[in-house]
């Protein structure tokens, strides 16, 4: 099989700890966090790793878009199983501003310059919530999209993607090459091992700037504030149920 | 000084200012491993005094049980900073767990590895890196510890096999080990140049294990004696030349106690985040208790203890990479650490008060884990000659 799975990791400050705001509320504090790979990320890696063991796919290439830390996000790819890793560099002002349609448009511009067979990505990062990109690659690229995964299988030249819906499971065929989101109970991405963790050294991970791929990173939107949620009001207690109606009513509620 | 050496030089520098991207990212895979699936399990593990075979697998298909084994044999092919950085991860989440890697990667595998053929390498180490199977070091005696050179376990030559006979004490892994390094005496006039070492499979007829010792901590590791009756192994089994048994003791010490130095470590530092998390929770006179003077000069002392010591562990651990000499440096930081294990731990507790004395909490478990790192693979008093027999060389009239 010659297919050739690319994988979008991303950089997003770790899950565990406690997020705060910028005293100017123009964003989070990021100096000095702690950052990781986005956990759905990681388990887009995971299945293309698998993908690879399988031999269904021939190479698994790692992308990330950022400033020069997020080596340490392919990296981490390469010890997972990633034969090589892309930097798409983008630093400063560019970053901050950085969302799903440019990397989405960047993505679609990789893929067709590596002649990627399927895209995975995680179904969203953690930090922004957007659970777009994965949507909007496919839109660029024109191909059918398999979002939410919770199960992949590669069948000649199609591949059957188990959907987490609301209503259940929804089992879609679609034709490769496509684009898969990755959800929770994909599977369990594994642990880097030593072993793998010294090959990740001698593995090459290549730069390259939006603008080799004719893409411009300029964003349309502009963040007016950011806030913490509001602090958790308490409740009130009522005696009767006309009470309760009465309260309600003069809440505006019913 | 030519160029490479200078740059060797400042790499080893650098290193204690900031460990290599390979060693951070191999201690940051150590570091998850240890959070999500040994801390959660550890207070269980301690309570049943389990041995964790499910988890000794994972970190043998991790690499973790074979750190410093080539990788043609079966092994991670890292150095031994690596490895000290390994057994603190995981001693942080189970110190259990982190003796019986340690055992198994230094006390086991190392003297295979450096002493051992290649015939014996590819038969007593690969099949024990896996996590498949671990093994332990039978060195003392009921009659002595320190005193490693009075063994009394005999080894006769009859024809083409050899007879052990004697009992081991203190056999850490014993009980689900596959497989051992005996000390036994060939000639006991030589005293302790007569020491010669054995290796032998587990179970074996003429060996059988005393009761599993109960034990204040590490319970989760097994300990109990080694029993040799009329035990027949064969001639090929001698681990390196006859009469060459102390030396391989002494020198697997050497490296062995960086790996207790790195499990003491982990304690102190699985201590240290149980108080310091505490200080930022529990208010008492109107605040949270970290903000009390008495609290924050124990905090600093815990958290210096252990950074001295870890400083000391790294430098060691370089130094024997670089295959220069580092029994002093290695007897420094295993005094260092133990001593810092059991300072922190103790002082985790006072930050508890009476929450720190029962088990809702894990402070007493690092209490009773750190107390053993003092005594094993040499106590603080061995130590205390090892560094102060140096001294003494260095300063030679």
């Amino acid at each position: 099989m010659s297919a050739r799975v690319l994988v979008g990791v991303k950089r997003v400050i770790d899950y565990a700890v406690k997020i705060r705001v910028k005293p100017d509320h123009t964003g989070v504090v990021t100096d000095g966090v702690k950052h990781s790979m986005n956990p759905f990320c990681e388990i887009a890696v995971e299945e293309a790793v698998k993908l690879k063991e399988k031999k269904l796919v021939k190479e698994v290439v790692a992308v990330s878009c950022g400033p020069q830390q997020v080596q340490e996000t392919i990296r981490t790819a390469l010890a997972m199983g990633a034969d090589r890793g892309i930097h798409v560099e983008v630093s400063g002002k560019d970053y901050e501003t950085l969302g799903p349609l440019q990397v989405s448009k960047i993505l679609a511009a990789l893929a067709k310059k590596e002649q990627a067979d399927l895209i995975i990505l995680g179904k969203q990062a953690i930090d922004d919530d957007c659970n777009q990109t994965g949507q909007m690659t496919a839109a660029l690229l024109d191909w059918p999209q398999g979002t939410f995964a919770s199960e992949v299988n590669i069948e000649a030249d199609k591949l059957k993607v188990v959907r987490e819906v609301d209503g259940g499971l929804e089992t879609i065929k679609i034709k490769l090459p496509a684009v898969v989101t990755a959800d929770l109970r994909l599977n369990t991405p594994r642990y880097a091992t030593l072993p793998n963790i010294m090959k990740a050294k001698k593995k090459k991970i290549a730069n390259v700037k939006p603008a080799d791929l004719g893409v411009d990173v300029s964003s349309r939107l502009e963040v007016l504030k950011v806030d913490e949620p509001p602090q958790r009001q308490g409740g009130v207690k009522v005696e009767t149920v006309n009470d309760l109606v009465r309260k309600l009513k003069e809440a505006g509620r019913i | 000084m030519t160029l490479r050496l200078w740059h060797r030089q400042s790499l080893m520098t650098t290193q204690l200012a900031e460990l290599p991207e390979l060693h951070q990212m191999m201690r940051q895979t150590c570091r998850d491993y240890a959070q999500k699936e040994l801390a959660p399990i550890a207070a269980q593990l301690d309570k049943d005094h389990k041995f964790p075979a499910k988890q000794v697998k994972e970190l043998g298909a991790m690499g973790v049980m074979a750190v410093e084994v080539p990788e043609s044999l079966g092994g991670a092919g890292m150095d031994y900073l690596a490895y000290c950085l390994a057994v603190e991860e995981l001693s942080r989440g189970c110190a259990s767990t982190g003796v019986i890697v340690s055992v198994n990667n230094s006390l086991y595998l190392g003297p295979i590895l450096k002493f051992g053929t290649e015939e014996q390498k590819k038969q007593w180490i690969t099949p024990f890196t896996t996590g498949e199977r671990v093994g332990c070091f039978a060195l003392s005696e009921p009659g002595n510890g320190s005193d490693a050179g009075a063994a009394s376990t005999l080894a006769q030559q009859e024809g083409d096999e050899w007879v052990l006979s004697g009992t081991k004490a203190w056999i850490t892994n014993c009980w689900d080990a596959s497989a051992t390094v005996v000390f036994a005496t060939t000639d006991k006039s030589l005293k302790h140049k007569g020491i010669s070492a054995f290796l032998v499979p587990m179970p074996h007829p003429g060996l059988s294990l005393g009761k599993k010792e109960d034990k204040l901590g590490i319970r989760a590791s097994s300990t109990a004696n080694i029993i040799l009756e009329d035990c027949h192994i064969p001639l090929g089994n001698m681990l390196g030349e006859r009469g060459m048994g102390f030396k391989i003791a002494m020198q697997t010490l050497d490296s062995g106690r960086l790996g207790i130095a790195a499990q003491a470590l982990g304690i102190a530092q699985a201590a240290l985040d149980c108080a310091a998390d505490y200080a930022h929770k529990r208010t008492a006179f109107g605040a949270p208790i970290g903000k009390l003077q008495a609290i924050q000069f124990k905090l600093a002392d815990m958290a210096l203890a252990i950074e001295s010591a870890r400083l000391l562990t790294w430098r060691a651990a370089m130094l024997r990479d670089a295959k220069k000499p580092f029994t002093k440096e290695a007897a420094m930081a295993k005094l260092a650490a133990s001593e810092a294990a059991t300072f922190v731990s103790h002082q985790a507790i006072q930050v508890l008060g009476g929450m720190g004395y029962v088990t809702d909490m894990p402070a007493e478990r690092h209490y009773r884990d750190a107390r053993i790192t003092e005594i094993y693979e040499g106590t603080s008093e061995i130590q205390r000659l090892v560094i102060a027999n140096n001294i003494l060389k260095e300063y030679q009239q």
